[in-house]
Protein backbone atom coordinates (compact mmCIF):
# COMPACT_ATOMS: atom_id res chain seq x y z
CA UNK A 1 0.00 0.00 0.00
CA UNK A 2 1.32 3.40 -0.93
CA UNK A 3 2.48 5.56 1.99
CA UNK A 4 3.59 8.60 0.06
CA UNK A 5 2.84 9.57 -3.48
CA UNK A 6 4.40 12.40 -5.51
CA UNK A 7 2.66 13.31 -8.76
CA UNK A 8 4.19 15.72 -11.31
CA UNK A 9 5.75 17.54 -8.39
CA UNK A 10 7.88 20.66 -8.89
CA UNK A 11 9.81 22.09 -5.97
CA UNK A 12 11.86 25.25 -5.49
CA UNK A 13 11.91 28.73 -4.03
CA UNK A 14 10.03 31.85 -5.13
CA UNK A 15 8.38 30.16 -8.14
CA UNK A 16 11.76 29.06 -9.52
CA UNK A 17 11.70 25.29 -9.73
CA UNK A 18 14.90 23.51 -8.71
CA UNK A 19 13.44 20.14 -9.57
CA UNK A 20 10.35 19.32 -11.61
CA UNK A 21 8.52 16.34 -13.05
CA UNK A 22 9.01 14.30 -9.89
CA UNK A 23 6.94 11.12 -9.81
CA UNK A 24 7.28 8.35 -7.29
CA UNK A 25 5.28 6.20 -4.96
CA UNK A 26 6.71 4.90 -1.70
CA UNK A 27 5.26 1.65 -0.40
CA UNK A 28 5.00 0.52 3.20
CA UNK A 29 8.24 -1.16 4.28
CA UNK A 30 10.38 0.47 1.60
CA UNK A 31 13.93 1.68 2.19
CA UNK A 32 13.63 4.54 -0.27
CA UNK A 33 16.67 6.63 -1.05
CA UNK A 34 16.70 9.98 -2.76
CA UNK A 35 20.20 10.55 -4.12
CA UNK A 36 21.93 13.33 -5.99
CA UNK A 37 24.86 15.68 -5.69
CA UNK A 38 25.02 18.57 -3.25
CA UNK A 39 22.87 21.43 -4.45
CA UNK A 40 20.70 19.22 -6.68
CA UNK A 41 17.55 20.08 -4.71
CA UNK A 42 17.26 17.02 -2.46
CA UNK A 43 16.68 18.99 0.73
CA UNK A 44 14.19 21.25 -1.02
CA UNK A 45 12.31 18.15 -2.14
CA UNK A 46 12.29 16.78 1.40
CA UNK A 47 11.07 20.05 2.88
CA UNK A 48 8.25 20.08 0.37
CA UNK A 49 7.30 16.48 1.22
CA UNK A 50 7.10 17.51 4.89
CA UNK A 51 5.07 20.59 4.10
CA UNK A 52 7.75 22.94 5.43
CA UNK A 53 7.53 24.86 2.19
CA UNK A 54 4.84 24.95 -0.51
CA UNK A 55 5.27 23.03 -3.75
CA UNK A 56 5.34 24.98 -7.00
CA UNK A 57 3.04 22.54 -8.73
CA UNK A 58 1.91 18.95 -8.48
CA UNK A 59 0.75 17.01 -5.43
CA UNK A 60 2.09 15.12 -2.43
CA UNK A 61 -0.33 12.55 -1.03
CA UNK A 62 -0.11 10.50 2.14
CA UNK A 63 -1.85 7.16 2.45
CA UNK A 64 -2.12 4.01 4.53
CA UNK A 65 -3.07 5.83 7.73
CA UNK A 66 -0.02 8.11 7.71
CA UNK A 67 -0.46 11.77 8.44
CA UNK A 68 2.09 14.43 7.62
CA UNK A 69 2.54 15.17 11.32
CA UNK A 70 3.26 11.50 12.08
CA UNK A 71 6.50 11.31 10.17
CA UNK A 72 9.70 10.97 12.15
CA UNK A 73 11.99 13.61 10.71
CA UNK A 74 15.76 13.67 11.19
CA UNK A 75 16.88 17.09 9.99
CA UNK A 76 20.46 18.11 9.38
CA UNK A 77 21.96 19.64 12.49
CA UNK A 78 22.25 23.38 12.73
CA UNK A 79 25.30 25.06 14.20
CA UNK A 80 23.62 26.33 17.32
CA UNK A 81 22.31 22.88 18.25
CA UNK A 82 25.83 21.60 18.70
CA UNK A 83 26.29 23.64 21.87
CA UNK A 84 22.72 23.51 23.13
CA UNK A 85 22.39 23.00 26.88
CA UNK A 86 19.85 20.18 27.11
CA UNK A 87 19.98 16.58 28.26
CA UNK A 88 19.51 13.63 25.93
CA UNK A 89 16.23 12.81 27.65
CA UNK A 90 14.84 16.34 27.21
CA UNK A 91 15.60 16.30 23.50
CA UNK A 92 14.19 12.84 22.85
CA UNK A 93 11.05 13.67 24.82
CA UNK A 94 10.46 16.69 22.59
CA UNK A 95 9.81 14.16 19.81
CA UNK A 96 6.49 13.49 21.54
CA UNK A 97 5.30 17.04 20.90
CA UNK A 98 2.82 15.94 18.24
CA UNK A 99 1.17 13.88 20.98
CA UNK A 100 0.65 16.89 23.26
CA UNK A 101 -2.56 17.75 21.42
CA UNK A 102 -4.28 20.49 23.36
CA UNK A 103 -2.45 19.55 26.55
CA UNK A 104 0.59 21.29 27.97
CA UNK A 105 2.65 18.63 29.69
CA UNK A 106 4.01 15.21 28.68
CA UNK A 107 2.27 12.16 30.14
CA UNK A 108 3.95 9.25 31.89
CA UNK A 109 3.36 7.07 28.85
CA UNK A 110 5.14 9.58 26.63
CA UNK A 111 8.10 9.73 29.00
CA UNK A 112 8.29 5.94 28.93
CA UNK A 113 8.18 5.93 25.16
CA UNK A 114 11.09 8.39 25.12
CA UNK A 115 13.07 6.10 27.42
CA UNK A 116 12.23 3.07 25.28
CA UNK A 117 13.52 4.79 22.16
CA UNK A 118 16.66 5.95 23.92
CA UNK A 119 17.27 2.33 24.84
CA UNK A 120 16.54 1.21 21.30
CA UNK A 121 19.29 3.50 20.04
CA UNK A 122 21.72 2.04 22.57
CA UNK A 123 22.34 5.34 24.39
CA UNK A 124 20.56 4.65 27.67
CA UNK A 125 23.78 5.33 29.58
CA UNK A 126 23.86 8.84 28.10
CA UNK A 127 20.28 9.65 29.18
CA UNK A 128 21.23 12.49 31.52
CA UNK A 129 24.28 13.69 29.66
CA UNK A 130 24.37 17.08 28.02
CA UNK A 131 23.81 17.03 24.26
CA UNK A 132 26.75 19.34 23.51
CA UNK A 133 29.21 16.92 25.19
CA UNK A 134 28.34 14.03 22.86
CA UNK A 135 30.18 12.94 19.75
CA UNK A 136 28.65 13.48 16.31
CA UNK A 137 27.49 9.87 16.07
CA UNK A 138 25.92 9.95 19.51
CA UNK A 139 24.13 13.19 18.67
CA UNK A 140 22.67 11.57 15.54
CA UNK A 141 21.40 8.67 17.66
CA UNK A 142 19.72 11.15 20.00
CA UNK A 143 17.97 12.87 17.08
CA UNK A 144 17.00 9.48 15.65
CA UNK A 145 15.47 8.48 19.00
CA UNK A 146 13.54 11.77 18.95
CA UNK A 147 12.30 11.01 15.42
CA UNK A 148 11.14 7.58 16.59
CA UNK A 149 9.01 9.25 19.29
CA UNK A 150 7.13 11.12 16.58
CA UNK A 151 6.26 8.13 14.41
CA UNK A 152 5.14 4.53 14.32
CA UNK A 153 5.59 4.08 10.59
CA UNK A 154 7.77 6.43 8.58
CA UNK A 155 11.22 7.92 9.11
CA UNK A 156 12.51 10.72 6.90
CA UNK A 157 16.27 11.13 7.19
CA UNK A 158 18.17 14.07 5.75
CA UNK A 159 21.83 13.13 5.19
CA UNK A 160 22.00 11.06 8.40
CA UNK A 161 25.72 10.31 8.05
CA UNK A 162 26.95 13.79 7.10
CA UNK A 163 30.14 14.63 8.95
CA UNK A 164 30.54 11.20 10.60
CA UNK A 165 33.72 9.13 10.34
CA UNK A 166 33.62 5.83 8.37
CA UNK A 167 33.17 3.53 11.38
CA UNK A 168 30.35 5.59 12.89
CA UNK A 169 28.80 5.95 9.43
CA UNK A 170 28.68 2.17 9.09
CA UNK A 171 27.09 1.86 12.55
CA UNK A 172 24.48 4.44 11.62
CA UNK A 173 23.58 2.52 8.45
CA UNK A 174 23.26 -0.66 10.52
CA UNK A 175 20.91 1.04 12.97
CA UNK A 176 18.73 2.42 10.15
CA UNK A 177 18.70 -0.95 8.39
CA UNK A 178 17.58 -2.64 11.61
CA UNK A 179 14.72 -0.17 12.02
CA UNK A 180 13.66 -0.90 8.44
CA UNK A 181 13.61 -4.64 9.13
CA UNK A 182 11.42 -3.98 12.16
CA UNK A 183 8.80 -2.60 9.80
CA UNK A 184 9.51 1.12 9.55
CA UNK A 185 9.42 2.73 6.14
CA UNK A 186 12.64 4.66 5.56
CA UNK A 187 12.91 7.66 3.29
CA UNK A 188 16.49 8.87 3.16
CA UNK A 189 18.33 11.65 1.42
CA UNK A 190 21.98 11.06 0.66
CA UNK A 191 24.81 11.83 -1.70
CA UNK A 192 26.70 8.75 -0.52
CA UNK A 193 25.50 6.58 -3.45
CA UNK A 194 28.03 3.76 -2.93
CA UNK A 195 26.87 2.95 0.60
CA UNK A 196 23.22 3.57 -0.10
CA UNK A 197 23.22 0.90 -2.83
CA UNK A 198 24.01 -1.77 -0.24
CA UNK A 199 20.96 -1.04 1.92
CA UNK A 200 18.23 0.72 -0.01
CA UNK A 201 15.48 -1.29 -1.65
CA UNK A 202 14.74 1.58 -4.03
CA UNK A 203 16.86 4.46 -5.23
CA UNK A 204 15.55 7.65 -6.77
CA UNK A 205 18.19 9.77 -8.50
CA UNK A 206 17.12 13.41 -8.74
CA UNK A 207 19.80 14.27 -11.29
CA UNK A 208 17.94 12.11 -13.78
CA UNK A 209 14.64 13.98 -13.47
CA UNK A 210 16.20 17.41 -13.58
CA UNK A 211 14.63 19.64 -16.27
CA UNK B 1 23.10 50.55 57.42
CA UNK B 2 20.41 48.13 58.56
CA UNK B 3 18.53 51.01 60.12
CA UNK B 4 18.59 52.89 56.85
CA UNK B 5 17.22 49.85 55.08
CA UNK B 6 14.45 49.37 57.64
CA UNK B 7 13.62 53.04 57.38
CA UNK B 8 13.24 52.78 53.59
CA UNK B 9 11.27 49.55 53.85
CA UNK B 10 8.68 51.28 55.97
CA UNK B 11 7.57 53.15 52.84
CA UNK B 12 5.04 51.01 50.98
CA UNK B 13 6.21 52.11 47.51
CA UNK B 14 9.73 50.95 48.24
CA UNK B 15 8.40 47.52 49.13
CA UNK B 16 6.25 47.47 45.98
CA UNK B 17 9.17 48.56 43.84
CA UNK B 18 11.28 45.77 45.28
CA UNK B 19 8.60 43.18 44.53
CA UNK B 20 8.07 44.43 41.01
CA UNK B 21 11.78 44.73 40.27
CA UNK B 22 12.34 41.15 41.28
CA UNK B 23 9.32 39.93 39.25
CA UNK B 24 10.49 41.73 36.12
CA UNK B 25 14.00 40.31 36.49
CA UNK B 26 12.51 36.84 36.86
CA UNK B 27 10.39 37.13 33.69
CA UNK B 28 13.14 38.60 31.54
CA UNK B 29 15.57 35.86 32.54
CA UNK B 30 13.09 33.11 31.58
CA UNK B 31 12.83 34.30 28.01
CA UNK B 32 16.49 35.22 27.94
CA UNK B 33 17.44 31.55 27.72
CA UNK B 34 15.46 31.13 24.50
CA UNK B 35 16.70 34.39 23.01
CA UNK B 36 20.35 33.64 23.71
CA UNK B 37 20.05 30.11 22.31
CA UNK B 38 18.26 31.31 19.19
CA UNK B 39 21.02 33.87 18.61
CA UNK B 40 18.69 36.77 19.26
CA UNK B 41 20.52 38.30 22.21
CA UNK B 42 20.35 41.75 20.72
CA UNK B 43 16.62 41.76 20.23
CA UNK B 44 16.09 43.09 23.75
CA UNK B 45 18.33 46.00 22.97
CA UNK B 46 16.63 46.75 19.66
CA UNK B 47 13.15 46.60 21.16
CA UNK B 48 14.03 48.79 24.10
CA UNK B 49 15.12 51.49 21.69
CA UNK B 50 11.82 51.14 19.88
CA UNK B 51 10.12 51.56 23.24
CA UNK B 52 12.21 54.70 23.78
CA UNK B 53 11.05 56.10 20.44
CA UNK B 54 7.45 55.23 21.31
CA UNK B 55 7.82 56.93 24.66
CA UNK B 56 9.00 60.08 22.91
CA UNK B 57 5.92 60.01 20.67
CA UNK B 58 3.66 59.53 23.68
CA UNK B 59 5.36 62.40 25.50
CA UNK B 60 5.01 64.74 22.54
CA UNK B 61 1.33 63.83 22.14
CA UNK B 62 0.98 64.50 25.87
CA UNK B 63 -0.79 61.25 26.67
CA UNK B 64 -1.15 60.50 30.38
CA UNK B 65 -1.04 56.71 30.17
CA UNK B 66 1.98 56.26 27.92
CA UNK B 67 1.64 52.45 27.93
CA UNK B 68 -1.22 52.76 25.39
CA UNK B 69 1.30 53.86 22.76
CA UNK B 70 4.49 52.15 23.91
CA UNK B 71 3.14 48.62 24.34
CA UNK B 72 1.50 48.13 20.91
CA UNK B 73 4.37 49.74 18.99
CA UNK B 74 6.95 47.56 20.73
CA UNK B 75 4.90 44.40 20.28
CA UNK B 76 4.53 45.09 16.55
CA UNK B 77 8.27 45.65 16.17
CA UNK B 78 9.02 42.44 18.07
CA UNK B 79 6.76 40.44 15.79
CA UNK B 80 8.32 41.97 12.68
CA UNK B 81 11.85 41.29 13.94
CA UNK B 82 11.26 37.66 14.92
CA UNK B 83 9.30 36.96 11.75
CA UNK B 84 11.82 38.54 9.43
CA UNK B 85 14.76 36.86 11.14
CA UNK B 86 15.03 33.87 8.83
CA UNK B 87 14.00 34.73 5.29
CA UNK B 88 14.60 38.30 4.34
CA UNK B 89 16.97 40.40 2.36
CA UNK B 90 18.12 42.32 5.43
CA UNK B 91 19.52 39.65 7.76
CA UNK B 92 18.53 39.27 11.42
CA UNK B 93 21.24 41.27 13.14
CA UNK B 94 21.25 44.05 10.56
CA UNK B 95 17.49 44.58 10.79
CA UNK B 96 17.66 44.72 14.58
CA UNK B 97 20.48 47.26 14.44
CA UNK B 98 18.58 49.28 11.86
CA UNK B 99 15.33 49.52 13.82
CA UNK B 100 17.23 50.04 17.05
CA UNK B 101 19.31 53.08 16.11
CA UNK B 102 16.55 54.48 13.90
CA UNK B 103 14.07 54.54 16.76
CA UNK B 104 16.66 55.96 19.14
CA UNK B 105 17.49 58.83 16.81
CA UNK B 106 13.87 59.70 16.08
CA UNK B 107 12.97 59.49 19.75
CA UNK B 108 15.72 61.89 20.77
CA UNK B 109 14.90 64.19 17.86
CA UNK B 110 11.21 64.35 18.87
CA UNK B 111 12.04 65.01 22.50
CA UNK B 112 14.26 67.92 21.51
CA UNK B 113 11.90 69.40 18.93
CA UNK B 114 8.91 69.29 21.28
CA UNK B 115 10.32 69.52 24.78
CA UNK B 116 7.71 68.59 27.38
CA UNK B 117 9.74 69.86 30.31
CA UNK B 118 12.63 72.28 30.82
CA UNK B 119 15.06 69.45 31.52
CA UNK B 120 15.19 67.43 28.28
CA UNK B 121 18.58 65.87 28.87
CA UNK B 122 17.49 64.77 32.35
CA UNK B 123 14.36 63.13 30.89
CA UNK B 124 16.38 61.38 28.21
CA UNK B 125 18.96 60.20 30.68
CA UNK B 126 16.40 58.63 33.01
CA UNK B 127 14.65 56.92 30.09
CA UNK B 128 17.91 55.47 28.88
CA UNK B 129 19.42 54.43 32.18
CA UNK B 130 16.33 54.01 34.37
CA UNK B 131 15.12 55.99 37.31
CA UNK B 132 17.94 57.51 39.33
CA UNK B 133 16.01 56.45 42.39
CA UNK B 134 13.53 53.65 42.86
CA UNK B 135 11.38 56.14 44.73
CA UNK B 136 10.21 57.72 41.49
CA UNK B 137 8.19 54.66 40.43
CA UNK B 138 4.49 55.45 40.69
CA UNK B 139 1.93 53.20 42.37
CA UNK B 140 0.03 52.63 39.13
CA UNK B 141 3.16 51.45 37.31
CA UNK B 142 3.88 49.03 40.10
CA UNK B 143 0.43 47.44 39.90
CA UNK B 144 0.55 47.06 36.09
CA UNK B 145 4.05 45.57 36.26
CA UNK B 146 2.99 43.11 38.93
CA UNK B 147 -0.04 41.84 37.00
CA UNK B 148 1.75 41.52 33.67
CA UNK B 149 4.71 39.71 35.26
CA UNK B 150 2.43 37.11 36.80
CA UNK B 151 0.69 36.58 33.44
CA UNK B 152 4.06 36.09 31.72
CA UNK B 153 5.13 33.57 34.34
CA UNK B 154 1.97 31.51 33.95
CA UNK B 155 2.17 31.50 30.16
CA UNK B 156 5.81 30.43 30.30
CA UNK B 157 5.13 27.52 32.64
CA UNK B 158 2.28 26.20 30.52
CA UNK B 159 4.09 26.59 27.21
CA UNK B 160 7.44 25.38 28.56
CA UNK B 161 7.50 22.13 26.55
CA UNK B 162 6.57 23.84 23.31
CA UNK B 163 9.03 26.67 23.87
CA UNK B 164 11.77 24.10 24.33
CA UNK B 165 10.72 22.26 21.17
CA UNK B 166 10.65 25.43 19.08
CA UNK B 167 13.92 26.71 20.53
CA UNK B 168 15.83 23.50 19.92
CA UNK B 169 14.59 22.70 16.44
CA UNK B 170 12.08 24.79 14.49
CA UNK B 171 12.22 22.52 11.45
CA UNK B 172 11.41 19.37 13.38
CA UNK B 173 8.68 21.13 15.34
CA UNK B 174 7.14 22.38 12.11
CA UNK B 175 7.34 18.95 10.48
CA UNK B 176 5.43 17.26 13.30
CA UNK B 177 2.73 19.90 13.23
CA UNK B 178 3.64 22.28 16.07
CA UNK B 179 2.52 25.77 15.13
CA UNK B 180 5.98 27.32 15.21
CA UNK B 181 4.89 30.70 13.84
CA UNK B 182 2.20 30.99 16.47
CA UNK B 183 4.59 30.25 19.34
CA UNK B 184 7.17 32.64 17.91
CA UNK B 185 4.44 35.26 17.85
CA UNK B 186 3.58 34.61 21.50
CA UNK B 187 7.23 34.78 22.48
CA UNK B 188 7.72 38.02 20.56
CA UNK B 189 4.73 39.53 22.33
CA UNK B 190 5.94 38.43 25.76
CA UNK B 191 9.43 39.77 25.10
CA UNK B 192 8.01 43.13 24.06
CA UNK B 193 5.85 43.29 27.18
CA UNK B 194 8.78 42.46 29.44
CA UNK B 195 10.95 45.09 27.81
CA UNK B 196 8.36 47.80 28.21
CA UNK B 197 7.99 46.82 31.86
CA UNK B 198 11.71 46.67 32.47
CA UNK B 199 12.20 50.10 30.95
CA UNK B 200 10.86 51.71 34.12
CA UNK B 201 13.29 49.76 36.21
CA UNK B 202 16.61 49.68 34.39
CA UNK B 203 16.06 52.01 31.43
CA UNK B 204 16.30 51.35 27.70
CA UNK B 205 20.03 50.87 27.38
CA UNK B 206 20.43 48.32 30.14
CA UNK B 207 17.49 45.99 29.46
CA UNK B 208 19.36 43.46 27.38
CA UNK B 209 21.60 42.89 30.40
CA UNK B 210 18.58 41.56 32.32
CA UNK B 211 17.74 39.33 29.37
CA UNK B 212 21.14 37.83 28.57
CA UNK B 213 23.29 37.76 31.72
CA UNK B 214 21.22 35.32 33.80
CA UNK B 215 20.98 32.95 30.82
CA UNK B 216 24.71 33.14 30.11
CA UNK B 217 25.60 32.59 33.77
CA UNK B 218 23.35 29.53 33.88
CA UNK B 219 24.67 28.11 30.61
CA UNK B 220 28.26 28.19 31.81
CA UNK B 221 27.38 25.86 34.70
CA UNK B 222 24.25 23.82 33.99
CA UNK B 223 23.73 21.08 31.42
CA UNK B 224 19.99 20.62 31.10
CA UNK B 225 17.50 23.05 29.60
CA UNK B 226 15.24 22.84 32.63
CA UNK B 227 18.23 23.42 34.91
CA UNK B 228 19.41 26.38 32.88
CA UNK B 229 15.93 27.92 32.98
CA UNK B 230 15.54 27.46 36.73
CA UNK B 231 19.07 28.60 37.55
CA UNK B 232 18.76 31.70 35.41
CA UNK B 233 15.41 32.57 37.00
CA UNK B 234 16.77 32.18 40.53
CA UNK B 235 20.01 34.01 39.84
CA UNK B 236 18.16 36.87 38.16
CA UNK B 237 15.80 37.03 41.13
CA UNK B 238 18.69 37.23 43.60
CA UNK B 239 20.68 39.73 41.53
CA UNK B 240 17.69 42.05 41.24
CA UNK B 241 17.05 41.82 44.98
CA UNK B 242 20.68 42.46 45.92
CA UNK B 243 20.94 45.23 43.33
CA UNK B 244 17.86 47.09 44.52
CA UNK B 245 18.82 46.82 48.19
CA UNK B 246 22.33 48.03 47.40
CA UNK B 247 20.98 50.96 45.42
CA UNK B 248 18.82 51.93 48.39
CA UNK B 249 21.72 51.69 50.83
CA UNK B 250 24.30 53.56 48.78
CA UNK B 251 21.99 55.75 46.73
CA UNK B 252 23.27 54.37 43.41
CA UNK B 253 21.15 54.26 40.22
CA UNK B 254 18.87 51.21 40.41
CA UNK B 255 19.29 49.81 36.91
CA UNK B 256 23.04 50.14 36.73
CA UNK B 257 23.44 48.50 40.15
CA UNK B 258 21.31 45.48 39.21
CA UNK B 259 23.25 45.02 35.98
CA UNK B 260 26.56 45.32 37.84
CA UNK B 261 25.51 42.55 40.23
CA UNK B 262 24.56 40.40 37.23
CA UNK B 263 27.95 40.96 35.63
CA UNK B 264 29.75 39.96 38.82
CA UNK B 265 27.70 36.76 39.07
CA UNK B 266 28.38 35.99 35.41
CA UNK B 267 32.15 36.30 35.91
CA UNK B 268 31.91 34.14 39.03
CA UNK B 269 29.98 31.43 37.12
CA UNK B 270 32.52 31.53 34.30
CA UNK B 271 35.37 30.91 36.71
CA UNK B 272 33.53 28.04 38.43
CA UNK B 273 32.62 26.58 35.03
CA UNK B 274 36.27 26.66 33.92
CA UNK B 275 37.44 25.05 37.18
CA UNK B 276 34.89 22.25 36.89
CA UNK B 277 36.16 21.24 33.46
Amino acid sequence: MSILLAKELAVGYDHNPVLQGINFSIESGDYFCIVGENGSGKTTLMKTLLGLQPSISGVVEFGAGVKKTNIGYLPQQTDFQRDFPATVFEIVLSGCQNGLGKGFFYTKAQKQMALKNIEKMGILALKNRCYRELSGGQQQRVLLARALCATQKVLLLDEPVAGLDPIVTEEMYQVISKLNKQGLTIIMISHDIENVKRYATRIYDVTEVRN
Amino acid sequence: MIEKLIMYMSFPFVRYALIVGVLIALCSSLLGVTLVLKRYSYIGDGLSHVAFGALAIATVLNITNKMIIILPLTVISAILLLKKGTNSKVKGDASIAMISVGALAFGYLLMNLFPSSSNVSGDVCSTLFGSTSILTLTGEEVVICGILSVIVLIIFIFLYNRIFAVTFDENFANAVGTKVDFYNLIMATIIAVIIVLAMNLVGSLLISALVIFPALSAMSLIKSFRGVTIFSAISSFICAFVGIVASILWGTPVGATIVAVNVVLFLFCQVIGKLKR
